[in-house]
């Protein structure tokens, strides 16, 4: 895999409606067969963001390069025929589910024996083959965003742009779609850039997580970075102060899952198969410290000594955030606190329950460890 | 109640037997207003979908200007046709007044408007987004144009719809610029104003029949579209 090569740069961007600063990108570059979340709450400027870089928002500032060549003119208009965009809404055309999928390549005088060749395969992929002859009109939330992405896969883009498209879906067709969009981006390598306001969807499908505020990139980093270790107070609250760990399944009992991360083993809820690459995320609130060694307790399976690294006080309790050869935080109250004495660099034992453990998947696309 | 009744008999009497004035009045009439919608849809569309998608300073007084046209009144269409082919007018030398050339030029500009205005307001209500849709999928802009333009087709039906309605049944304009002269500029409305006034209702109102019969399936039509499905 070529991973890391910049296929879209942008410099210096900036998108001005009526004297307010939209969008405000310094540097940006997406590098080829990455997935690139953009996650943030609602005007925080990913879609603007993801129309500028698809060169459909005009007029901004700055500039676009794609494959280090600067888009202006003729080049624009060649460079839309190599991405494609998915919308909130699937914005379907009114015309069966077929003419759909077909429509970009259509649009690109493809012979009629190929097109359906490949929009076929493409409806095949996305599991939608029985609704081939319906009239996009009658689809379900589900299925006519599944039309959508087929439409947008069967122009096999260099580079995909996905603006929430699961934002409007009920949680069940949520789920299901976005195991195919993980399997899809897996097989095609495509490179992604993907706006959500759903951070576990984010941690799920990208290899790089850029948050964003007022039309800023916050932070932009590795998904284990900016969840645990934020640049600032926002970042902070909009991601949750989660613990978040990669690791890889190591042993399996019926009904937990041993994961090894950085040499400890955790276990957790769950029934993964053996290597499977997953993260785990450890609310603060689960974690309990103890200071007396000899004080078991019977129901947490995992039990940890550690360091404190730092105390900060967030009002009605604390923040304590240890090392115990990974990054833990955990919240106490301030009479908890004192009890224990709590400060910086004091040894202690940290404890959770499996229970308490939300095991996310990383699949393929995941970091290394 | 008498004169009503042998009207009417007398009426279905030319119908029946395919009086060639009457159809002759028939086919002209269809001749004019199919050609003068048919040029409106060319002027109306391209013109309405240019309006409907560009941004321009000034937007909102030309789309309140093209409403505003849609309600044209026939006559001052036809004082203003009349004027400019007038002998001696700007357009004089064509020496079309009093044909259904002429006829075919008034009609048109009554329609055109009618369906640039339902052009812009069926382009106007599609999703915005659907346009940026269209281009992310590596569309032309003519190619843009073509599927919105097929996203509107139910809308836009409905101008072909209105504006042949609107000139079929149109008599000041026609009668102004046609002259209304026997077997030569006579369509339906003007003929039924002459004979009318002349008082041989029998043909006024086999004429009227004739009339009515057109407004009621083009209205058959445009229900049955409209009924088949609902856009989202």
């Amino acid at each position: 895999m070529s991973k890391g090569c910049a296929l879209l740069e942008a410099r210096n961007l900036q998108v001005t409606r009526g004297g307010a600063l939209l969008l405000d990108v310094p540097e940006l570059s997406i590098r080829e067969g990455e997935t690139l979340s953009l996650i943030g709450p609602n005007g925080a400027g990913k879609t603007t963001l993801l129309q500028t870089l698809g060169h459909l928002l005009k007029p901004f500032q700055g500039e676009i390069l794609f494959k280090g060549q600067k888009l202006s003119g003729r080049s624009v208009f060649e460079y839309r025929r190599r991405l494609a965009m998915v919308f909130q809404e699937p914005l379907l055309f009114d015309t069966t589910v077929f003419g759909n999928v077909a429509s970009g390549l259509t649009m690109r005088g493809m012979k009629r024996g190929e097109i359906r060749n490949v929009v076929t395969e493409h409806l095949n992929r996305l599991g939608i083959s029985h609704l081939k002859d319906r009239s996009a009109r009658t689809l379900s939330g589900g299925e006519a965003q599944r039309t959508s992405l087929a439409r947008a896969f069967a122009i096999a883009p260099e580079i995909l742009f996905l603006d929430e498209p699961f934002a409007s879906l009920d949680p069940p067709s949520r789920g299901a779609l976005i195991e195919d969009l993980e399997r899809i981006l897996e097989q095609t390598g495509t490179t992604t850039v993907f706006a959500t306001h759903d951070r576990l969807e984010a941690l799920r499908l990208s290899d790089r997580i850029a948050v964003m505020s007022q039309g800023r990139i916050l932070q932009l980093d590795s998904p284990e970075e900016v969840m645990n270790h934020p640049v600032d107070e926002f970042v902070a609250s909009f991601i949750g102060v989660e613990t978040i760990l990669s690791g890889k399944v190591s042993r399996r009992n019926g009904g937990t899952i041993v994961v090894s991360v950085h040499g400890r083993e955790i276990e957790a809820v769950g029934d993964l198969p053996l290597g499977e690459p997953v993260a785990l995320c450890i609310r603060p609130e689960n974690v309990t410290l103890t200071t007396n060694p000899s004080r078991e307790l019977t129901s947490a399976r995992n039990v940890f000594p550690g360091r404190i690294a730092r105390i900060t006080s967030l009002g009605l309790f604390r923040k304590v955030e240890l090392d115990c050869g990974f990054p833990l935080v955990a919240y106490v109250t301030h009479h908890a606190a004192e009890e224990l004495s709590l400060k910086e660099g004091k040894e202690v034992r940290a404890s959770f329950k499996a229970t308490a453990i939300h095991v996310v998947r990383r699949g393929e696309k995941g970091y290394p460890n | 109640m008498e004169l009503i009744f042998e009207g009417i008999k007398k009426a279905f009497w030319l119908l029946v037997t395919l009086d060639p004035e009457v159809l002759g009045i028939t086919f002209l009439s269809l001749k004019v207003s199919g050609l003068a919608t048919l040029i409106s849809l060319v002027i109306g569309i391209s013109i309405g979908a240019a309006v409907a998608l560009a941004t321009f300073p000034g937007k909102r007084i030309v789309v309140s200007l093209i409403n505003t046209g849609m309600g044209l009144p026939p006559v001052v269409v036809g004082l203003f046709v009349t004027i400019f082919l007038w002998r001696n007018g700007p357009l004089g030398f064509f020496e079309m007044l009093y044909t259904p050339t002429a006829m075919i030029l008034a009609q048109t500009v009554i329609a055109a408007p009618i369906v640039m205005g339902i052009s812009v307001a069926a382009i106007q209500q599609l999703p915005r987004k659907l346009r940026l849709q269209i281009l992310g999928l590596g569309a032309t802009r003519l190619q843009m144009v073509w599927i919105l333009l097929r996203e509107a087709r139910l809308p836009l039906l409905a101008a072909v719809m209105a504006g042949f309605g609107g000139v079929i049944s149109e008599v000041g304009a026609s009668i102004m610029v046609g002259g209304n002269i026997k077997g030569y500029s006579r369509v339906l409305t003007t003929a039924t104003v002459m004979e009318t006034s002349r008082g041989n209702f029998d043909m006024a109102i086999a004429l009227g029949i004739i009339l009515l019969l057109l407004a009621y399936f083009i209205n058959l039509v445009l229900t049955h579209i409209q009924q088949r499905e609902r856009p989202r």
